[in-house]
């Protein structure tokens, strides 16, 4: 449906998207997830033909955006990150202006009113857009990337400037228009990715940094065999009795967590469960275990260590 | 195309701008009217039409400084340039949209001609083509105007951008004049803009004059959209 291969933009000197590919799949929604200033928007600025790319090309439906863009812009409906909206219109006025600046054969006045239906814009139709608070206005903007029924919605961080109330709705809707749109949706906030996306793209400095569905992602950065465990008694011995279990590769003390009381980071080879052993062996010595969890990570954990560049691997400091 | 017209018409009178233009504009030119014409007692609307030039001169760079600068600064360009309009037809579209405008000023000529005509005998044949040259230059401004527009996101500098390009084109003379060969003075006397619209004002309807025009328009919206198309690629 949508298919970026070694997308490029470059600013001067700066390279603002450095050589980066990703496939949308139909029916698919996808979060665009980075920081600010990491290349959402500039990516998304491609995807609808509002700038080029230097060098990398992007297709909307097997269409090339540069060779073809009228074509490709028919089947998108792009939100950016201000919504384009004149504030010398009203909301029906403006919606109408869009209606026909995508040529859409949709009969018009029921394809519009459905549409304020569905962002809750009905009871503003006919006031200045000018005069309506930001949230509105940021709707109304949703509204006009919906008119004409595009295949693709791109939106650029659509829940800005909501209040929490709009935020769910918009994000009900989002899931809702996913089932039968393919949906890019960026923003630095996780959770609403989280909430909303099938697959996260996260995206820093440029570059893809990760590329996986929601639940994978969380998965695969966190690691079972990776363990937190709380234990009182001398650190040392306790140490030295961890490290005595086969397959243990790395023990690490964090913090006295409470008095007497040690946190531990344990890390066993991959794929081994050392649960029941560290059991058995602390309380052969008459240490309690006051705490074991496995060390997985939140997305949030996962996301800040992809974008400033740590080690993802959960224990080490 | 006919979209964008609509819409940049209904902007221009949902503000006072489109309803202050045309009120000046129909000021201006019955003052010329009532001075150079009606006051001497004569049918000869010459001098109107020379004056009109000047009137277009610095009031069209305020019907057009908007056209694009504000769509820039608002990024509401974003949507235009996301949806599937070619950039000539979006640049035609706010063409259309000042000249519209420029039209309704313009005709106001045919009810001068009807007050003249109550006094003496009218040559309707020299209206109409001053008419004619009145909406030609008109656009030859409105071309350039949106041109500068499009380099900006101020309405000031487009505004003052344009006047002053205009004010340049005027110039021309002056410059011819002071050409050292005489090759250059030709060269220049025959780009003068003042020159080709004042056979206008004389009765003269010549077609080189016409295609002369048109082909500064035509270069004009050309460079329009060509800034656009660089903007996307720069």
């Amino acid at each position: 449906m949508i298919e970026v291969k070694n997308l490029t933009k470059q600013y001067g000197s700066k390279l603002a998207v450095n050589n980066i590919s990703f496939s949308v799949k139909e029916g698919e929604i996808l979060g665009f997830l980075g920081p600010n200033g990491a290349g959402k928007s500039t990516t998304m600025n491609m995807l609808t033909g509002y700038i080029s790319s230097t060098s990398g090309t992007a297709t909307i439906n097997g269409i090339d955006v540069l060779e073809d863009p009228i074509a490709a812009k028919m089947h998108i409906g792009y939100l950016p990150e201000k919504p384009p909206v004149y504030g010398d219109m009203t909301v029906m006025e403006y919606l109408r202006f869009v209606y026909s600046l995508k040529k859409s054969k949709m009969p018009r006045e029921s394809h519009l009113a459905e549409i304020c239906e569905l962002v809750k814009i009905t009871e503003v139709r006919k006031r200045l857009i000018r005069n309506l608070s930001k949230g509105y206005q940021q709707r109304v903007g949703f509204a006009q990337a919906l008119v004409g029924n595009p295949n693709v919605l791109i939106l650029d961080e659509p829940t800005v400037g909501l209040d929490p109330k709009q935020i769910i709705e918009i994000r009900t809707l989002i899931k809702k228009l996913g089932k039968n749109h393919t949906v890019i949706l960026s923003s630095h906030i996780l959770p609403e990715i989280q909430a909303v996306c099938d697959r996260i793209v996260v995206i820093s400095s440029g570059s893809i940094v990760a590329n996986d569905s929601t639940d994978a992602l969380a998965k695969n950065m966190s690691a079972d065999h990776k363990l937190v465990v709380r234990t009182e008694g001398s650190s040392d011995d306790v140490k030295k009795l961890l490290s005595s279990i086969p397959g243990m590769d790395r023990v690490y003390v964090n913090r006295e967590a409470e008095p007497g009381v040690y946190e531990y980071y344990l890390e066993a080879t991959q794929g081994k469960d050392l649960r029941r052993e560290i059991s058995k062996k602390l309380s052969s010595r008459n240490y309690p275990i006051l705490m074991m969890k496995s060390n997985e990570l939140s997305l949030e954990e996962i996301f800040l260590k992809l974008t400033t560049g740590d080690n993802y691997g959960g224990v080490d400091k | 195309m006919l979209a964008i017209m609509k819409r940049e018409l209904l902007s221009y009178f949902t503000s006072p701008l489109g309803y202050v233009f045309v009120a000046v504009y129909y000021l201006f030119s019955g003052l010329f009217l009532f001075l150079f014409t009606l006051s001497y007692q004569s049918a000869n609307m010459e001098t109107v039409y020379t004056g009109m030039f000047f009137v277009m001169m610095i009031m069209i760079p305020i019907l057009t400084m908007r056209l694009m600068a504000e769509e820039n600064r608002q990024k509401t360009d974003q949507l235009l340039l996301t949806s599937p309009v070619s950039l000539p037809r979006l640049v035609i579209g706010k063409f259309l949209s000042a000249f519209a405008i420029l039209l309704v000023c313009t005709l106001i000529f045919l009810v001068y001609g009807l007050v003249l005509s109550g006094f003496a005998t009218v040559n309707w044949a020299i209206i109409l083509g001053n008419i004619f040259g009145m909406l030609l230059i008109g656009s030859v401004f409105i071309a350039s105007g949106l041109f500068i527009s499009t380099l900006t996101e101020n309405q000031m500098i487009s505004a003052v951008g344009s006047i002053g390009l205009n004010i340049a084109f005027i110039l021309i003379d002056s410059f011819a004049a002071v050409m050292p060969a005489k090759f250059l003075q030709e060269l220049f006397s025959s780009l003068s803009f003042f020159a080709k619209y004042s056979q206008f004002t004389l009765g003269v309807f010549s077609l080189s004059n016409i295609f002369f025009f048109l082909s500064v328009i035509f270069i004009f919206i050309f460079l329009t959209v060509r800034v656009l198309e660089k903007r996307r690629w720069a």
